[in-house]
């Protein structure tokens, strides 16, 4: 196996008394899709938030490329390469999808905006993805389908030459084909070595892209294992008791809470 | 939404053996068949990806997407342009006056204040706000400066001391706010009006016209702070600012008073016309200019092989603009004096403030890292703010350049009138404006505008106040007939937003 690029060890996590997360071991690898799974509530989200900086996390290490590193805000993780797509898509609908992908960090020359610049990259991000389903790069963004504008959310989460890219469930609100396109999107990004953190509630995404599960159960990491080494039933059981056989967290008599 | 979830209830054997009808990992490298084949010729297909991208299209092909948009809901000036044809139709064939050289440079002078004062509307009408205390904002920011050229600069003298005193404590109070908001340019005219106010320099125009603007970045530093930092709607801040700034004019002028505009130069601007030379240098300068940035562009994206307009089209569309350009150079620059004793012709001086605002508002929103932030803030301010832009400076930042602007639309209109009186940029001032920008296209509910479209409106409230003051309607008629007009134009931005949603215009 590859060397993780990205390692969260022993992450801890209050909201004021309630513990969110309990020493979350995680690890992502480039070139690998890795599915986080788990219940509502079990912490998935805030665990996303606090690799991507919008959450300080208590107690812990996280180490990216083997070095430990602190991510205070979304800016740190931007800098290292960390990319977050989020569920409800932050895109401008009256911008286009080249203004979009470069919202914030938009190329200048000199003191104006280098359009022409913008729109190669983009085209070519897109194309690297092997998008075909927008016509047009200057496509304005409100009338994309919903597929086609999580297309673009994860392009432009790939545009920045980044590392890890983590998406909160891409196709939660799609349709079968578009729900197709994004899974394939999302190989793709792995394929071209990339570190992939997928968020999803569905099993047949999580089985079709992923290549390792990582499931949360009330906080605590009960497994994370290669996906090829589990079936569905088994990471069911984990979402939902937080463990499985000889898998997960050890039964309540033993553990300590 | 979520549409798929496990199964609610597990299966209780804890064994692998235990399958369900579940896709093994292995068959997900047989999904995408296509990808493989994508991947490994990248290079080559990155074109074939963006087909009509890329290709250029034909003159009709152009015309004929052109036109889709427009089914599609995506109109733009087109409605208030149309409507213009038909005004000026209308007006000529009712009134024999109305298409005469008099009447047009007339028309110009009087559309220019409330036009200025729009296309500062529209920064703030991008963001999905709005700015009632535009009118009379830019009536205090002409009763200072009318009251500076009365009193010859002694304003301490002119206010009364504590509300002179007052004044300058709402000067330093703004540039505060602008600080605080870390919108430190903005800091900068609200500190120099404090210090012009201070040493008291003996009036001067030019003077003048730099206090007018820098109150009225004061009144937009108060006004953006109370919206985007305190966080109240900036309907009820404008609608108090509103009441408070007519208030502010009584107290500047007094009950009854008027301020006379004592100067040549601030009288010329709103009366006064450039010399037969000046307006053929504007018309070189400007022409030379659009068609400039217009071509330079246009070869620039077809030498990068980007999508482009037809050559044709765009060097047709180029020609059309210049011919106009100087049929409208050569006809304001012949006498249109009804009196042969005096010879009145040239471009009126409205015209190239009117211009140059228009470049640089445009420039501004279209070619700048900042515009493109107006527009994301005010297409998804969620979005904009992960993005990491700064939403509360950009929000502040528009109610800004609204006053500032309105400060230069209050300089025509009491050039115009030649006087400020208590009910500078109240009654129908700001209604007007934010009517030009409306009835222009500009989207009351945010991300789309543009500032030509408050030119375009302002020309139609222009024309059908001057049109129907022609046929000797009375003003009862003339309200009427322009607010039938701005709730059309509402209705048309409210029917196309609903058309280009179930459009989905491509």
């Amino acid at each position: 196996m590859s060397q993780p690029i990205l390692e969260l060890r022993g992450v801890n996590k209050s909201f004021g008394p309630v513990h969110v997360l309990h020493d979350v071991d995680f690890t992502v690898r480039p070139g690998e899709v890795t599915a986080l799974v788990g219940d509502n509530g079990a912490g998935k989200s805030t665990l996303v938030k606090c690799i991507a900086g919008i959450h300080p996390t208590d107690s812990g290490e996280l180490l990216f490329d083997g070095e430990p590193v602190t991510v205070g805000s979304p800016r740190d993780a931007a800098a290292l390469g960390i990319e977050v797509v989020y569920q409800d898509l932050a895109l401008c609908d009256n911008l286009d999808i080249v203004d979009n992908m470069f919202l914030g960090r938009e190329r200048l020359r000199g003191l104006t905006l280098d359009d022409a610049g913008m729109e190669e990259a983009a085209r070519k991000v897109l194309a690297d993805l092997s998008v075909r389903t927008v016509k047009s790069v200057r496509t304005s963004v409100a009338s994309l389908s919903g597929g086609q504008r999580q297309t673009v959310a994860i392009a432009k989460a790939v545009l920045w030459d980044s590392r890890v890219v983590l998406l909160d469930e891409p196709t939660a609100a799609l349709g079968v084909a578009q729900t197709r396109q994004v899974l394939d999107l999302v190989r793709r990004l792995a394929d071209n070595g990339l570190g992939v953190v997928l968020i999803s509630h569905n099993m047949n995404d999580v089985f079709e892209v992923a290549d390792t599960v990582a499931a949360l159960y009330l906080g605590r990491m009960a497994a994370e294992v290669p996906t090829a080494d589990t079936s569905r039933a088994q990471v069911v059981e984990l979402i939902t008791a937080g463990r499985s056989g000889d898998l997960g967290i050890p039964a309540p008599e033993t553990a300590t809470v | 939404m979520k549409t798929a979830r496990p199964s609610p209830s597990p299966p209780t054997s804890p064994s692998k053996d235990f399958v369900m009808t579940e896709t093994p990992a292995g068959t997900r490298a047989a999904a995408p068949g296509s990808t493989a084949q994508g991947s490994a010729a990248q290079g080559s297909t990155a074109v074939a990806d963006f087909g009509i991208d890329t290709a250029q299209r034909g003159v009709r092909q152009a015309i004929g997407d052109y036109f889709a948009r427009l089914s599609g809901g995506q109109l733009g000036a087109l409605p208030a342009l149309g409507g213009l044809v038909v005004l000026f139709t209308v007006f000529t064939v009712l009134s024999p006056q109305f298409l005469t050289l008099g009447n047009i440079a007339n028309l110009l002078t009087q559309g220019a204040g409330i036009t200025v004062i729009g296309m500062g509307l529209v920064y703030v009408l991008l963001l999905g706000e709005i700015d009632l205390s535009a009118g009379t904002a830019s009536g205090v920011t002409a009763a200072v400066w009318a009251l500076h050229l009365k009193v010859d600069g002694n304003l301490l003298g002119g206010m009364g001391s504590w509300v002179f005193y007052l004044t300058l404590v709402a000067m330093a109070l703004s540039a505060g706010m602008a600080v605080l908001t870390k919108l430190h340019v903005a800091a900068i005219p609200p500190v120099l009006a404090l210090v012009l106010m201070l040493i008291g320099l003996p009036a001067n125009p030019w003077l003048e016209m730099l206090l007018a603007l820098c109150i009225g970045t004061a009144i937009g530093c108060l006004t953006g702070f109370l919206v985007a930092k305190v966080g109240i709607p900036s309907f009820v801040v404008t609608l108090a600012l509103f009441l408070a700034w007519q208030g502010v004019v009584l107290l500047y002028i007094g009950e009854g008073g008027t301020l006379a505009v004592n100067d040549e130069v601030l009288f010329n601007v709103a009366n006064g016309n450039l010399s037969p030379l000046g307006s053929w240098l504007l018309f070189v300068l400007a022409g030379a200019g659009y068609a400039a940035v217009v071509l330079g562009r246009h070869f620039g994206r077809l030498k990068r092989g980007l999508v482009v307009q037809p050559t044709a089209l765009v060097g047709t569309k180029v020609g059309v603009i210049v011919v106009l350009g100087a049929v409208a150079t050569y006809a304001l620059n012949l006498n249109r004096s009804p009196n042969e004793a005096v010879v009145i012709q040239g471009v009126p001086y409205v015209v190239p403030i009117v211009l140059g605002l228009l470049v640089l508002g445009t420039f501004v929103l279209d070619r700048t890292r900042y515009g493109r932030h107006v527009y994301a803030v005010g297409g998804n301010a969620e979005a904009a703010r992960r993005a990491g832009i700064d939403v509360t400076k950009v929000r502040m930042s528009v109610f800004v350049i609204c006053s500032t602007v309105a400060a230069i639309g209050a300089i025509i209109l009491s050039s115009k009138v030649g006087s400020v009186d208590p009910q500078a940029g109240g009654g129908n001032t700001l209604l007007f404006a934010v009517g030009a920008a409306v009835i222009g296209g500009t989207s009351l509910f945010g991300g789309k505008g543009r500032v030509r479209d408050a030119i375009v409106g302002g020309a139609v409230i222009a024309t059908i106040e001057n049109g129907l003051r022609l046929l000797g309607e009375p003003a009862a008629v003339v309200s009427i007939v322009t607010g039938l007009v701005l709730l059309l134009a509402a209705s048309v931005d409210a029917l196309s937003r609903r058309r280009s949603a179930a459009a989905g215009v491509r």
